[in-house]
């Protein structure tokens, strides 16, 4: 494909692409062809219940899993047909706070938040440690380059994973259920470090949570995925009044219904959820 | 059919799991010589703190398993010599044992328990935690970042092991030959290196380097390798002593054959 085929096919002015997009572990497909994009400077929520296949897409558009079709263009490069080499450059404009903040247990929260720099810039040693103490300071963090991960709470954890996910300064930062494990007031401070990044840089955000109020204070247009499919597209107030039965189910909390009767519950033993919850 | 089936496909996952390995230790060794030299002052550092975990702080304990083994050694073949009215030669089975065989052998399998298994401890708990994505997403290679300074370690590491473990053999022993068989400080010493021969030493070297490449390549294999949950982090950590201690004795049988067959007298 051309470069100028390429640029066509990426939506203009999107930042992100997903175009027909399906990832299959095995024989088993998690995302059934879905289609979506990103603009610059906005924050997407990805919503979803657990095993909605949220998280595969978010792995997916970082390039950690493989898409068995479809397209993702993100910097004018479909991650589907990307090289390794365009890859590990595309990586080096994107961020990604992991759930479980997958801080290095080995290295100081200094060490960590450097890695990139070191590994990537032709920065000095004095101007990494300068930008590190700004990342952390940014985060709320600041002092606490020489402690080890194993020495900061859970809240403070993601935020020295931000920081390390800023350390490049990103065009796109992806966030992985920010506040996951999080008591609310911890979690509050981390939807409000992400909207304070984004009006300070214009980054580019990907969320994905489950974690309804965090979604409708940072988000300014969200996905809801359902059983690998997109079941509701739009902004957040959109989605707010949606009269969409899966998203008024999500949106209200409403358990699965109860099965009707002997057979479904057979069928969904025997793995043909969808015909037994017809 | 169905047994020709099993070991047909036992033969097949094998080869398999003997081509990761190569691969991995091939990737890890590019990395080493061709690595980015950006970021190549923090993987020193990390080869240099691999090299301190797997050797230096590995020293007292090969030392006492070593030293005890020279005992045992030299009481086993004082056993059988005395018989003979041979007592002289006791230095002599002591001493090509340990350099030919158990020398490498036992820092090998020291080895294996405190640093094959912790090479995959480490990288399977980096799995589950994560971490090991995080540095995909940094535009890191795992390979490069985490294998490649435990192999340049491990491959410096293991002769020098080799070389202390034969020593300390020797010195043990040289206190049952003193005590026990009437030779002297010197007289051990001398018998012992009129015994060997410069390719006994070079033979046992050549297998520790190899046995380095096979305990590296093991662990970090099955760590990369750990599935989901923490139980599975134990799971490769047993998987990895097990089978670096089968692919060691493996190694060993081919080039102690090898040299056999090889070796001129």
């Amino acid at each position: 494909m051309t470069p100028s085929q390429e640029a066509l096919t990426q939506d203009r002015g999107s930042a992100i692409s997903v175009r027909d997009l399906r990832v299959a572990y095995g024989e088993r497909e998690i995302l059934h062809g879905i289609s979506f994009d990103v603009l610059p400077g906005e924050t997407l929520v990805i919503l979803g219940g657990s095993g909605s296949g949220k998280s595969t897409l978010l792995r997916t558009m970082v390039g950690l899993e493989r898409p068995t079709s479809g397209e993702i263009w993100l910097g004018g490069k479909n991650m589907a047909t990307i090289t390794p080499k365009e890859l590990d450059d595309l990586r080096k404009t994107i961020g990604m706070s992991f759930q479980g903040s997958a801080l290095f247990g080995s290295m100081t929260v200094g060490e960590n938040v450097s890695l990139p720099l070191k590994e990537h810039s032709p920065l000095d040693d004095s101007t990494i440690e300068i930008m590190v103490r700004l990342k952390l300071d940014q985060v709320g963090l600041a002092g606490y380059e020489n402690y080890m991960p194993a020495q900061l709470s859970g809240g403070m954890k993601k935020r020295a994973a931000v920081a390390r996910a800023m350390s490049m300064d990103p065009q796109i930062l992806f966030f992985d259920e920010p506040s996951a494990g999080l008591d609310p007031i911890i979690a509050a401070g981390i939807d409000e470090l992400i909207l304070k990044l984004k009006k300070a840089f214009g980054m580019t955000c990907v969320v994905v949570t489950h974690e309804l109020a965090s979604a409708f204070l940072i988000g300014d247009r969200m996905i809801l995925l359902d059983r690998g499919v997109i079941v509701a597209n739009g902004t957040k107030d959109e989605i707010q009044v949606s009269q969409q039965p899966r998203v008024r189910q999500f949106l209200d909390r409403i358990p699965e219904p109860e099965l009707k009767d002997e057979l479904s519950y057979l069928q969904m033993l025997i793995g043909d959820d969808a015909t037994a919850r017809k | 059919m169905a047994i020709t089936d099993a070991v047909g496909r036992l033969a097949i996952d094998n080869f398999a799991y003997v081509g990761s390995l190569a691969r991995l230790t091939f990737r890890a060794a590019v990395a080493v010589v061709t690595g980015p030299r950006q970021g190549a002052g923090l993987r020193y550092r990390r080869a240099l703190h691999q090299a301190m975990a797997v050797g230096v702080e590995a020293i007292p304990i090969i030392s006492l398993i070593t030293f005890f083994v020279g005992v045992i050694l030299a009481l086993q073949s004082a056993h059988e010599l005395k018989r003979f009215g041979a007592m002289e030669f006791v230095p002599n089975a002591v001493a090509l044992s340990l350099t030919r065989e158990l020398g490498p052998l036992m820092t090998a399998i020291i080895v294996i328990g405190r640093s094959g298994s912790a090479f995959a401890a480490e990288i399977g708990t980096m799995k589950v935690s994560e971490e090991i994505d995080a540095l995909e997403t940094m535009a890191l290679d795992p390979v490069s970042f985490l294998v490649a300074p435990k192999l340049v370690a491990m491959l410096i590491m293991m002769p020098c092991l080799t070389m202390w473990s034969d020593f300390m053999g020797i010195a043990g022993g040289a206190v049952f030959g003193i005590l026990g068989a009437g030779f002297t400080i010197t007289s051990y010493f001398r018998a012992t290196l009129d015994s060997l021969l410069k390719e006994d030493i070079i033979t046992g070297l050549i297998k520790a380097f190899m046995f380095g490449m096979v305990i590296t390549a093991v662990g970090c294999q099955e760590g990369l390798m750990t599935g989901l949950g923490s139980e599975q982090v134990g799971r490769s950590t047993t998987t990895a002593v097990v089978k670096s201690i089968f692919v060691v004795i493996l190694v060993d049988l081919g080039f102690t054959a090898l040299f056999y067959f090889t070796s001129p007298s």
